[in-house]
């Protein structure tokens, strides 16, 4: 198990700095300045040329990509930071700290003052979501895979296939026209200020269900299906015929043998919901990392994409490497070949 | 038995239905059927008999879309129709229990076993928590679990196939039950390993008093193991009797058929024919109003076997549901195409050379990081065979031999280790199947066992040949490649309708005669049977043995026969090799391999195959063990750990040298040949 745990460390480590590269080459060493990007388009060509200089933009790009992970890792100060360029660039922190991500020129900001934040409340807003999803899933889903093909299924089957193909800007839609603009009940933007007089918790309903709703039916119709087969294994005859009670049956062989179909998918929703609810943070403004790194991307904020991208990313490790990790402790056969 | 005593298990009348996509399919009716305390009684026919449907019901689990449309079960004179599921869950803790044919799907993969075992105690009322971890033990050493402790904290893929079954029975007998189903229990196990189960069950029974409601295919084993037998045939009990008595002189024309399509293994190829049934098991919607296998039987005469018929006493203790049985006798016997003369070999050409082939695996776990349990398996260990135009070679052995190795080494799905395979004179060696020319390619093809996974379900019989005959056999033009594939039906006796047939509609034995036509399309030289008839019900088996034996002798290709059924080898091969874990431990004509003298591993296969001919009675001492896997740092005789004349300080060092004891018969032996071949079955 342990040397799974090392192995499977290890490999992450190797992917983390793999994606960091790709990431740094997509945004530095595509086409396009980097000090232009940098100044903005109203610069003058001398301000850029200087900065182009400056930031040793003509070495080889393994040469700056070491100097990048050099200033995210602390190692080496942040040469925006310098304030001979005259940019404004000031930091509290210093220009050399372990996750220095650089400057946001979009917010004029350090990055690492606006990200944390951000990925905080996307952070709050996937955990109320995730809570929500696994057990609805796994309960409507087994309850429905227990009774395969009879009139509860067919309910079960026909909701949750609705729901899955309703895209969430639908769904966010119709729940505020219903909730905010006719009841009245819940607030129609969560900002997560109390500004416009709406309490925190009741900010994040609406959110939080256009979420839940969408990826439950998802999960659900995995879960149904992976019970369903499950019951029809032979050791499930024989845990049957071995006069056990059908709840007996059910908690001790179908359960465990069960998850380990949506288990991966399961997990796999953390990312999306982490960082690829840009559609519903948009509509209800809640300020989650995914918004912003749409807004970075249009506003051309080198830093804060790179920021956001690398934890995008480091979230999309971690969850496969506890997947992968879970997986082996649901799967004896695996564990022990 | 006293007559008037409440039987432990009373079928009357029983009639079973299942719903399917457009109409209900009658799979049982009209079965009555008695089983006393501690009897044990066979149920024997082909798959699609309804066999299992009736030991099912016996279990009162049809599953969602079958039913029981008439009769009753009565076990100790309760009806199971009427008992509530609290009833029925008591009724499967301990009354009836069940073995199952596949022990590996039947234990739960993520629960150990010794819960697995111990749940089966936890659902009696009784059971203290404290007694129940000892009489799990003390079970597993009943069932012959080398390492008891051990083996309740494993899960069931760490056990051997042979082991997973005594699991099962261990579970089974845990439950104390008064009757026990068993449903093919040692079909997907090896010969050796299987004389071992019936060895166990027919101790356990004894111990027990268990009445066995035994499922088998295999006739030998049921006159090994059962007193009486009720051969099924369409949903019925076309007969039933005493064991000896209905295989020893069948009355029903598909008893006589069942019976003269199995493989003997105490004659040679020479001396008898196998005769398998035409036609394939009705498929029935409503009851039958007239003889179900009349379409299959030569004696049915029209008037007489078209009405209904019962099944009713014939000799004593014998019934059967037939019309003609008294006159059966007088009946001419099928007749037996005369079997053309066996063509002497041309030993000139050589088809296929494998010299002192080598293979060795190296086993390393896939989460191990720094090599150091990565450990190396011989799966062949300095093999050499030899192969001309027309002859067939078997290749026998428990699983894990490396039968199987050898047969994609020589396909070029592996590359061996050392030596060299050479086909046709063209050296093969270590050239994958793709690296190979058209031509060698054309020249070797396959036979795979399970003929489902190897034909593509949705595609029609006629695609699959025409792709074939263009591909191996380079014919081009349309009609040159219609009237190959009609060529290659004609070779199998398929007709040609089949061609528009999808291959998932075909039956078992339909879709292996299109994969023997899909190898010989393009005339090859050489064909590797992997085990091409385990997969089969016994007469269909049959079938494609003269089959293939019909095929060879057209285009006299040679067949390299891989199985582990000895009687089968015995009928269709010319040559035999004998291989132990990666050894050729014998190899010689097939009459010189048959007859002793034997290696004590040949005699030790030989002497677990159960003989449709043998006493109950007969002496019998399995093999014990299991094979386990030879490594580098193995030495002396493979076989030595389980060979009864095994010598202590010679067969465990020393490789055993090859005796010469006949014209190209060698055996790899310490023994002196005058000590080979005192067993019970010379």
């Amino acid at each position: 198990m342990n040397t799974i745990l090392i192995r499977r460390l290890a490999s992450s480590l190797v992917t983390m700095i793999a994606a960091s590269f790709i990431i740094f080459m997509l945004v530095e060493a595509s086409p396009g300045n980097v000090a232009r990007k940098t100044l903005g388009p109203f610069a003058s060509e001398e301000q850029v040329l200087l900065l182009y200089e400056r930031l040793h933009l003509n070495d080889p790009v393994l040469v700056r990509y070491g100097r990048w992970l050099g200033v995210l890792v602390g190692l080496q100060a942040d040469p925006l930071q310098d304030p001979d360029l005259g940019l404004g660039f000031e930091d509290p922190r210093g220009d050399r700290y372990f996750g220095n991500f650089g400057y946001s020129s979009m917010m004029n900001m350090p990055v690492a003052d606006i990200i944390w934040e951000r990925l905080g409340n996307s952070l709050k807003l996937a955990a109320l979501a995730f809570a929500t999803i696994v057990p609805l899933a796994i309960l409507i889903g087994t309850y429905a895979g227990l009774r395969a093909n009879k009139p509860a299924d067919r309910a079960v089957t026909i909701v949750t296939t609705m729901l899955a193909s309703i895209p969430e800007f639908a769904s966010a839609v119709i729940l505020a026209s219903v909730f905010v603009v006719w009841l009245g009940w819940l607030p129609g933007t969560s900002p997560l200020q109390t500004a416009g007089g709406w309490p925190i918790y009741l900010q994040y309903i609406l959110p939080v269900t256009v979420l839940a709703l969408y990826v439950t039916a998802y999960v659900t119709r995995f879960v149904r299906t992976s019970v369903m087969e499950v019951m029809q294994t032979p050791y499930v005859r024989t845990a049957v015929l071995k006069g056990l009670k059908p709840r007996q049956v059910v908690a001790r062989h179908v359960m465990r043998n069960a998850m380990m179909a949506p288990f991966t998918i399961i997990l796999l929703q953390i990312n999306w919901l982490i960082s690829g609810v840009v559609v519903t943070e948009v509509v209800f403004a809640y300020p989650g990392i995914g918004r912003m790194l749409l807004e970075a991307a249009m506003f051309g904020d080198i830093a804060l994409i790179e920021a956001t991208s690398l934890i995008t990313v480091a979230i999309a490790i971690s969850t496969q490497l506890v997947g992968d990790v879970g997986y082996v402790l649901l799967n004896p056969r695996i564990r022990l070949s | 038995m006293a007559a008037e005593a409440t039987p432990l298990l009373r079928i009357e009348d029983l009639e079973i239905r299942y719903r399917g996509a457009d109409r209900e399919v009658l799979a049982v009716n009209d079965v009555s059927l008695e089983l006393g305390a501690g009897e044990c009684m066979a149920l024997i026919g082909e798959s699609g008999c309804g066999k299992s449907t009736v030991a099912m019901s016996v279990m009162r689990y049809l599953g969602e879309n079958g039913r029981i449309a008439q009769g009753r079960i009565l076990f100790r004179g309760q009806d199971l129709g009427t008992m509530t599921e609290a009833d029925l869950r008591a009724l499967r803790r301990g009354g009836i229990a069940m073995v199952y044919q596949d022990a590996s799907s039947a234990l739960n993969p993520t629960m150990k076993i010794g819960r697995q075992l111990a749940e089966v105690l936890e659902t009696h009322e009784h059971a203290e928590a404290g007694s129940i971890a000892p009489r799990v033990l003390e079970m597993l050493r009943k069932v012959g679990i080398p390492d008891p402790e051990g083996t309740m904290g494993r899960y069931p893929h760490q056990l051997s196939g042979g082991q997973q079954q005594r699991i099962v029975i261990a579970m089974a007998f845990l439950a104390e039950p008064a009757l026990l189903i068993l449903d093919e229990p040692t079909t997907a196990l090896d010969v050796t390993v299987e004389a071992q189960i019936i060895e166990l069950l027919a101790r356990m029974r004894e111990e027990h008093g268990t009445a066995m409601l035994f499922i088998s295919h295999n006739l030998g084993l049921v006159r090994r193991v059962c007193e009486r037998v009720s051969v099924m045939y369409a949903g019925q009990i076309v007969e039933r009797g005493a064991t000896a008595t209905i295989l020893g002189a069948p009355q029903h024309p598909y008893t006589q058929g069942l019976v003269s399509c199995i493989p003997r293994l105490d004659r040679g190829r020479a001396d008898y024919r196998l005769n398998s049934i035409p036609g394939q098991v009705p498929r029935l919607s409503s009851a039958p109003r007239r003889c179900t296998f009349m379409d299959r039987c030569h004696h049915a005469v029209p008037g007489e076997c078209d009405t209904r018929i019962d099944i009713g006493p014939a000799r004593s203790s014998v019934d059967v549901r037939c019309a003609r049985w008294k006159d059966l006798g007088k009946d001419a016997g099928p007749e037996a195409p005369a079997r053309e003369p066996e063509m002497p070999r041309h030993r000139r050409d050589c088809v296929l050379s494998v010299e002192n082939m080598c293979k060795t695996y190296e086993l390393r776990s896939p989460f191990d990081l720094f090599g150091k349990r990565s450990r190396q398996v011989r799966a062949g260990e300095s093999i050499s065979i030899a192969l001309s135009p027309g002859e067939t070679l078997g290749i026998v052995g428990e699983s894990g031999c490396g039968k199987s190795t050898l047969a994609r080494v020589i396909m070029g799905l592996e590359a061996p280790s050392s030596g060299r395979v050479v086909v046709l004179g063209d050296d093969v060696t270590g050239k994958q199947v793709e690296q190979r020319s058209r031509e060698q390619v054309r020249n070797v093809q396959m036979v795979f066992q399970n003929p489902d996974s190897t034909l593509n379900p949705l595609h029609t019989v006629g695609f699959i040949l025409d792709r074939a005959v263009k591909l191996l056999g380079g014919v081009r033009d349309r009609d040159g490649r219609r009237r190959e594939v009609e060529r290659l039906l004609d070779l199998v006796r398929l007709p040609a309708e089949v061609m528009r047939m999808r291959a998932g509609r075909l039956s078992g034995g339909q879709k292996q005669r299109v994969a023997v036509a899909r190898a010989f399309a393009g005339r090859p030289a050489l064909v590797v049977a992997d085990e091409p008839t385990s997969a089969l019900d016994t007469s269909v088996k049959t079938a494609i043995l003269e089959l293939l034996l019909s095929v060879q002798k057209q285009t006299g290709t040679a067949l390299v026969f891989i199985s582990h059924d000895l009687a089968v080898v015995r009928y269709i091969a010319d040559r035999v090799c004998v291989m132990y874990l990666g050894h050729v431990l014998e190899t010689g004509g097939v009459e010189e391999v048959f007859e002793p003298p034997f290696h004590p591993y040949t005699q030790a296969l030989l002497d677990a195959v159960p003989s449709v001919d043998q006493d109950i009675a007969a002496p019998h001492r399995p093999l014990e063990g299991e094979a386990t896997s030879w490594t580098p740092q193995s030495r002396g005789c493979p076989f030595s750990a389980r060979c009864e004349s095994s010598i202590e300080g010679l067969c465990d060092i020393q490789s055993p040298p090859n005796l010469e004891t006949g014209e190209n018969h060698l055996i790899c032996c310490h023994l002196p040949v005058s000590a080979l071949g005192q067993g019970a079955f010379a």
